[in-house]
């Protein structure tokens, strides 16, 4: 296997594991876009469980367990690395929260959320795989659906 | 129990509580009263409505109450653009309770979310209709004197029928209820909605039925004419289908039915559509007693 080409941090967020392609919304989900911090995005590393993986370093910016568990949504299997001075100091899985509120628009046409300002908010009723069922319209669907604000 | 609650999904009840609706609507039903005297009862119907609008204005008035709202959201303010939101905080402000049916799926959720006083849903979309689903209950009760361990056939529209949805939810509260459905392959129940026997013909359901609640094919909630041409008129109970039915199997409809119940299955004994109807009065009473706590 060759090497990965993407260099190592000294401080920061190593997000691995994400789903092949859904690292750019990954970079949407936490905002990176938009942000100053200094990005690495890996797209299509190999992977043994995965096949293909993607890649995200956030150089000096450590992830708060809300933002990790808004990972979940497009890449459930992520896990995430705390670098320190270019030591891995804690590893963590993202966890689905029970609650999702505002980070995801209803595919129901008809939702009231789709029609009237209001704040989206989900209930997750299954996590392997992913599925939701929003709070307003009962509506369910499956992470495929799911489309980011 | 009840008081001040709001009534959005048949899921915010859990069986007991139907119960206590449905005995309570048993004891209101020749009733007439002031216990909704110098109260008022908010109906706001941003869709037409026949059965329900009417049944709750003539329960609000047979409890002594006064009404205000509309019957469409031409005429009012929600035709100059006024929002959901500030439409109901301005009814909650009047009003002691708002009924309210609306168009979009979780407008009763989020009525319920943003009102001060007890939302009762009377249709949100294709999402519920709980009011209705009591009055089913309450007919299926009143004509096989229990809801559990009944074999019951629920025909026509069951992908986009709010009454079907909310029927579902409530049977799965009670145990050994077999569920047939019986519809076009394009209107099949959510798989979401649980274990259920799957059928397309309806003669094939009838003799195995204690129950079979037949649905109008939903011209409006349709994608588009042309899968309405598709399936309409795919179902038509006729009296000659019924040779084989249990004796004691009664036909419900929540109404208005279109062709899928021929005129002459209303002179069998088999009939209860009308009679079901009827009875909206009484579970609607027994609904604003409950949650606005009169006595």
């Amino acid at each position: 296997m060759r090497e990965y080409k993407v260099y190592r941090i000294e401080h920061g967020t190593v997000i691995d594991h994400i789903p092949h392609w859904n690292s750019l919304k990954v970079l949407d989900l936490l905002g990176l876009r938009q942000g100053s911090d200094l990005v690495t995005v890996g797209i299509g590393l190999d992977s043994k469980n995965m096949g293909r993986k993607d890649l995200v370093k956030v150089e000096n910016r450590e992830l708060s367990q809300e933002e990790m568990n808004k990972l979940a949504l497009v890449a459930p299997q992520a896990t995430i690395n705390l670098i320190r001075n270019s030591e891995r100091t804690h590893k963590h899985k993202v966890e689905v929260p029970d609650h999702i509120v505002g980070l995801v628009r209803c595919p129901n046409v008809g939702c009231i959320t789709r029609h009237e300002h209001v704040p989206t908010r989900f209930d997750a009723i299954s996590r392997t795989p992913l599925e939701l069922r929003c709070y307003y319209c009962n509506y369910p669907f499956r992470s495929e659906e799911l489309e980011l604000l | 129990m009840l008081k001040n609650r709001s009534l959005v999904s048949i899921r915010d009840l859990s069986r007991a509580e139907i119960e206590l609706v449905l005995d309570t609507a048993h004891k209101l039903e020749n009733h007439r009263g002031r216990h909704l005297e110098h109260r008022q009862v908010a109906l706001l119907f941003y869709e037409a409505s026949t059965r329900t609008r009417n049944s709750f204005l003539t329960a609000v008035h047979q409890l002594g109450g006064s009404e205000a709202g509309f019957s469409s959201g031409e005429g009012s303010s929600v035709a100059k653009g006024e929002s959901l939101h500030d439409t109901i905080k301005m009814f909650s402000a009047y009003c002691d309770a708002i009924v309210l049916r609306h168009p979009r799926d979780g407008a009763a959720r989020w009525a319920a979310d943003v009102s001060d006083v007890p939302i009762i849903n009377a249709g949100d979309g294709k999402n519920q209709h709980p009011t209705q689903t009591l009055l089913d209950l309450y007919a299926i009760r009143a004509t096989q004197g229990r809801i559990e361990n009944l074999s019951i056939g629920i025909m026509g529209d069951l992908k986009y029928g709010r009454t079907v949805h909310s029927l579902v939810d409530a049977l799965s509260l009670y145990p050994g209820v077999q569920l047939h459905c019986i519809s076009p392959e394009s209107l099949a129940l959510p798989k979401s909605y649980g274990p259920h026997q799957v059928h397309q013909r309806l003669e094939d359901v009838i003799p195995q039925v204690d129950i079979l609640y037949c649905t109008r094919i939903q011209r409006e909630r349709l994608p588009d004419e042309a899968e309405y041409e598709k399936v309409k008129g795919i179902y038509r109970l006729n009296a000659a289908h019924l040779h084989n039915a249990r004796p004691h199997m009664r036909v419900l409809h929540p109404l208005p039915r279109v062709d899928e119940i021929h005129p002459d299955v209303d002179v069998t004994n088999h009939a209860y559509y009308f009679q079901q109807a009827a009875g909206g009065v009484a579970v609607r009473k027994a609904l604003l007693y409950l949650l606005l706590g009169l006595s």
